[in-house]
């Protein structure tokens, strides 16, 4: 057997957790180089990863597999396996958590610690706190959450993704209720730590509640295989295979229940209204590069989930939802944006603004067409570097200023200009503005959508309206006009946190400009889904005009 | 059959209880001659081998075969040696022995007068705060009857799910009752609560008893028999010799059906399903920590074994008339116990009932009636039974001045102070809610998976929402422990001898192993999932 690489991709941030985690309370700084180190190795076997995919004609739909018994009594086996759209996902989870672990460099110290990253004095800690060691465990549950994440892209055995998609909730919630930005609404600590407590448990009570339906569908699949196949399998590969064969056929009520269960839990994680309303208090509450975390990485493993398990596995049944999917998906991107524009608190906003594009996303993998699920595909990636650019910024404002709230902040442009120049880049992206990534996967969604379902797409372009409204009135409030006092020493972007922002905005301007390498890889993967669910492009319906000779 | 017949008693495959009873003995005997300093260390040393020889003596077993092609039934029909036998008792030897650890522990309650002593009183006949006990503590005496108390119960329980006939089936319930009435009273601190907690379980243990006593009585009547084997028989149509004196009563469906009811009453009560669940809170909140630890595991164990061997031996020809029942009791116990706990403020109420809702999981895997069923029952026999030992002993050592802090109030900040053991703690409460990774998933997973395969979707679909409501209230106490700041007269955690240590080390080994490669045991559980008849 080959070199395992997607379980060494998988593996070393889950050993950079645990070697972080053990460091030594006093080693603060030498936990936060290991786990970026850690998270930098990451990269490296990412990117073999995706050098090693290919992307030529007739090569195999699931790459790089690795296949072992696990819990036969359970059917199931540790299968991974990658397609173009795994690759894409993996790829950008691997990319983003050195710059969330470089944004919250400081995020996690003790609060008796100077701010500015030097090693606190340890004598004066009350002896009882003195083993609380709250920046290891920040960072050792970084990687552990990334390792959970890169899994769940990578099974290919449908209860080993169920296992690390309802798994990776625990190392989240403690990210979210554990550790805030210290800038909430609320004046006390005690105050803010309720609501942080409450933001994480809402997290987890809505995914573990979505997790929960999913596992009683999981355990009905199996059950259904067992039924019709000679031993009850969750293996995805084996199911299409028995599919296609005609060996397999759920039945019309069966499907149905099935796909609602999986795709409720999806539903939740991605997030789509009315399930939405964990996000914006777990992403309001958290520091930056949680909130990044939280809508760039783990929330993509619904979008994700839904093309790969509900298309895949529930083709009959995702055809019989669609009308109603779509409605959701456009009253999120509707919705997402109306509440953003109403927002006071900064994060707040851009996690509503993200339910918006979590509509775009879903809209674009069931509207059924290739532009559509392509373009999709891309969002996920291009929604998650133009998030994290956006969130990062304005997680560095936020920690200059120690509010989140939109109407303390005025001029910051006079003091900062490369923290405002930054942000607005952020922000452009964010509203899709030509030249940058999401440009190219919002337009492809629409053009999907509009060949199939003309109405869908009209409303849908009323979100772009409503994202540059957003965006740009965000941007008038807090960075122009005159400057609001007790900001006038607001110091500009120092070089760690240029560091983070610069290489983000470049790969959001060449995403914008020469996005062919990410479309070659995922558009074969888009293929194989299509034809899962039998599906091909509508022939458009004014002839083309006949190409010149 | 007029002359006495010598009884032909199998030694060997009896030998795993005979050892326990026999060091049980020993143990009394140690507690009429030995010096009072020598008996601590005789008694756990006694203790502790008589526990592992006996789990040698199952592993012997079924080795040689015992638990699938040789299964027998020995002691002229009253024992039967076979899989689910032989597995639930190695798992009852080992939650005694570990339980042995925890009773033996010394070093939590703060020395008294020169003495280090453990979390039982130190006269327990004296009244609380009399002269008498003060006496006692100065002399620094302690309570050792415990142990072979403690190896009377896991006898009894050794039998009980073993027992292949009625009259062994209550005998065995008395024998694991009535040492774990009396160990529930024993506690050092809060002795009248402990002792209310006795006496309301004896009540209501005597109540259960007369029940199944009672379905006994009238099962005999129906079948003219107390072995199981005979009134299968006669359930399924093909009694033996008609008993002349029982001509009149005998095939009387009314008979069984509210005998078999009663017994399937008696050991609910034992399980703690709803609707028998009442003493659950109470006890386990009165009783000494390391025993409602030890009860909470080992007598789910015992009883469930119990339960399932009437259902599928006995009553399985009865299948369409007892299965709607367990359905109700399934639902109600799931959803009852989570819903309840939510509201507890204290740790070990609101682990009396999540082990409620427990028995409702577990009660799912039982109403499957399949081979499947029964081993995913014993998997998550096996594996809430160490998830539940851990926590209890964990329990243990949060302490302050009044004793334990079993207050929820007082375990905020928890992980501040001490983040080891908050997060040991977390793990178990993990498990309890199902999440992956852990043996509480590995059990769930396996038990409504058996139950769906069987055609009971709703039931999976309503343990799958009561598994939600459950986790509300498990995560709410890692909330408390990890987002609260720590109050500045909250307890402390005491740092334990390597006794407890160890307990709740290898509670937390057996679960993240349960959980992440249960293959190996989900096997055995596999093996052992035939009785024999």
């Amino acid at each position: 057997m080959s070199f395992p690489l997607l379980t060494a991709t998988a593996l070393t941030p889950a050993v950079g957790a645990v070697v972080t985690a053990a460091v030594p309370a006093a080693r603060r700084t030498a936990a936060k180089w290991l786990a970026l180190l850690f998270s930098l190795a990451t990269v490296v076997l990412a990117a073999a990863v995706l050098l090693r995919f290919d992307t030529g004609e007739g090569a195999d739909r699931f790459q790089l597999t690795e296949s072992r018994a696990w819990i036969a009594d359970f059917g199931v086996r540790y299968e991974l396996g990658v397609d173009g759209i795994g690759v894409a996902m993996i790829a950008l989870t691997a990319l983003l958590i050195p710059f969330l672990i470089g944004a919250g460099w400081n995020d996690a110290d003790p609060p008796s610690s100077p701010a500015n990253g030097q090693e606190g004095p340890k004598d004066d800690e009350a002896p009882a706190t003195r083993r609380w060691r709250p920046t290891q465990g920040f960072f050792a549950l970084i990687l552990m959450v990334e390792a959970m994440v890169i899994l769940s892209f990578a099974a290919t055995d449908i209860f080993l993704f169920y296992i690390f998609f309802e798994a990776m909730l625990i190392p989240m919630y403690f990210l979210i209720g554990g550790f805030g930005d210290r800038a909430g609404e609320q004046d006390s600590e005690e105050g803010q730590a309720r609501q942080r407590s409450y933001a994480a448990v809402k997290f987890l009570l809505y995914n573990l509640v979505g997790g929960l339906v999913m596992l009683a569908a999981v355990i009905g699949l199996y059950v259904a295989t067992a039924d019709q196949l000679p031993e009850g399998t969750f293996s995805l590969q084996a199911i299409l295979d028995a599919r296609a064969a005609g060996e397999l056929d759920f039945g019309t009520g069966t499907e149905r229940w099935l796909f609602l269960g999986f795709f409720v839990a999806f539903a939740i994680k991605a997030p789509l209204w009315p399930l939405h309303t964990w996000l914006p208090n777990a992403m309001g509450e958290s520091t930056a590069p949680v909130a990044v975390l939280i809508t760039a990485v783990v929330d993509k493993v619904g979008t994700f989930a839904m093309l790969r398990f509900c298309l895949g596995l529930f083709p009959e049944a995702s055809d019989w939802a669609t009308p109603v999917v779509i409605t959701l998906a456009l009253v999120s991107i509707i919705y997402g944006a109306l509440l953003a524009l109403g927002q006071r608190d900064m994060k707040r906003l851009i996690a509503y603004a993200s339910i918006s594009h979590f509509g775009f996303i879903v809209l674009g993998i069931f509207a059924m067409t290739s532009q559509g699920q392509g373009g999709a595909t891309l969002y996920m990636i291009n929604h998650g570097v133009a998030t994290a650019a956006l969130m990062l910024v304005a997680g560095f404002l936020i920690a200059r200023r120690g509010s989140r709230l939109i109407s303390d902040y005025g001029g910051v442009q006079k003091t900062a200009p490369v923290l405002a120049g930054t942000f607005l880049i952020g922000g452009l992206a964010t509203l899709s503005l030509p030249g940058l990534g999401p440009f190219v996967s919002e337009f492809l969604v629409l053009v999907g959508t509009f060949s199939r379902y003309k109405a869908a797409g009209i409303v849908a372009c009323a979100g772009i309206v409503l994202a540059a409204l957003y965006v740009l009135i965000l941007y008038q409030r807090t960075m122009t006009g005159p400057l609001k006092p007790g900001l006038e020493k607001l110091p500009d972007l120092k070089v760690r946190e240029l560091t983070v922002v610069v290489p983000l905005i470049a790969l959001l301007i060449f995403l914008g400009v020469y996005p062919k390498p990410l479309t070659d890889i995922v558009d074969p993967a888009v293929e194989h889904t299509l034809s899962d669910v039998q599906k091909t492009d509508p022939e458009p319906e004014t002839p083309a005009v006949e190409a010149a000779p | 059959m007029n002359d006495l017949q010598a009884p032909d008693i199998e030694w060997v495959a009896l030998s795993p209880s005979l050892i326990v009873f026999g060091a049980a003995i020993l143990g009394v005997l140690i507690e009429a001659f030995l010096p009072r300093k020598q008996r601590y260390y005789a008694e756990v040393a006694v203790s502790t081998l008589a526990l592992a020889g006996a789990f040698a003596a199952v592993v012997g077993l079924a080795a040689s075969g015992h638990g699938t092609d040789d299964a027998q039934v020995a002691g002229m029909g009253a024992l039967a040696v076979d899989g689910p036998a032989l597995f639930l008792q190695g798992v009852l030897c080992l939650v005694g022995l570990v339980s042995v650890l925890l009773f033996a522990e010394r070093r939590l309650e703060p020395a008294l007068h020169g003495a280090s002593v453990d979390s039982f009183a130190a006269a327990p006949a004296a009244v609380p705060g009399g002269p008498a006990e003060r006496e006692a503590e100065k002399a620094g005496w302690t309570t050792t009857e415990i142990f072979p108390l403690l190896l009377f119960a896991v006898g009894g329980m050794l039998l009980f799910p073993a027992a292949n006939d009625l009259l062994v089936l209550f005998i065995a319930l008395e024998v694991l009752s009535l040492p774990l009435y009396l160990l529930c009273a024993l506690a050092r601190r809060r002795r009248l609560l402990s002792q209310e907690a006795a006496v309301k379980y004896f009540l209501l243990g005597a109540f259960a008893s007369a029940f199944l006593l009672f379905g006994v009585a009238l099962l005999y009547g129906y079948a003219g028999t107390v072995s199981y084997a005979g009134i299968a028989d006669v359930v399924s149509g093909e009694p033996g010799a008609i008993e002349p004196g029982l001509a009149g009563t005998m095939g009387n469906d009314a008979l069984l059906l509210i005998g078999g009811a009663m017994l399937v009453m008696g050991l609910l009560f034992k399980v703690g399903a709803v609707p028998f669940h009442m003493w659950t809170p109470d006890v386990y909140q009165g009783a000494p920590t390391p025993v409602t630890g030890f009860m909470a595991a080992a007598t789910k164990v015992a009883a469930f074994g119990a339960l399932l061997r009437l259902l599928y031996v006995v009553l399985p020809g009865l299948r369409w008339d007892w299965e709607p029942v367990l359905w109700g009791v399934t639902i109600a116990s799931m959803v009852g116990g989570a819903v309840v706990a939510i509201t507890q403020t204290d740790v070990k109420r609101l682990l009396a009932y999540s082990s409620i809702a427990h028995a409702g999981f577990i009660l799912a895997g039982v109403v499957a009636v399949t081979e499947d069923g029964v081993s995913s029952v014993l998997f998550y026999l096996g594996a809430y039974s160490f998830v539940t030992l851990g926590a209890f002993a964990v329990v243990t050592l949060v302490r302050d001045s009044g004793g334990e802090a079993t207050h929820l109030s007082k375990w905020a900040g928890l992980g501040r102070r001490s983040p080891l053991l908050a997060s040991v703690f977390a793990l178990f409460l993990l498990a309890f809610a199902g999440i992956p990774l852990t043996s509480g998933f590995a059990g769930k997973f396996a038990v409504f998976r058996a139950a769906a395969d069987s055609g009971a979707m709703g039931l999976v679909v309503v343990g799958v929402l009561a598994s939600a409501i459950a986790a509300f209230f498990y995560i709410r106490v890692i909330v408390l422990m990890f987002f609260s700041e720590p109050k500045a007269d909250g307890p402390s955690v005491v740092i334990p001898s390597p006794l407890t240590s160890t307990v709740v080390g290898l509670a937390a080994v057996v679960t993240i192993v349960l959980g992440v490669a249960p293959q190996f045991f989900l096997d055995l559980a596999g093996q052992a999932g035939v009785f024999v008849h």
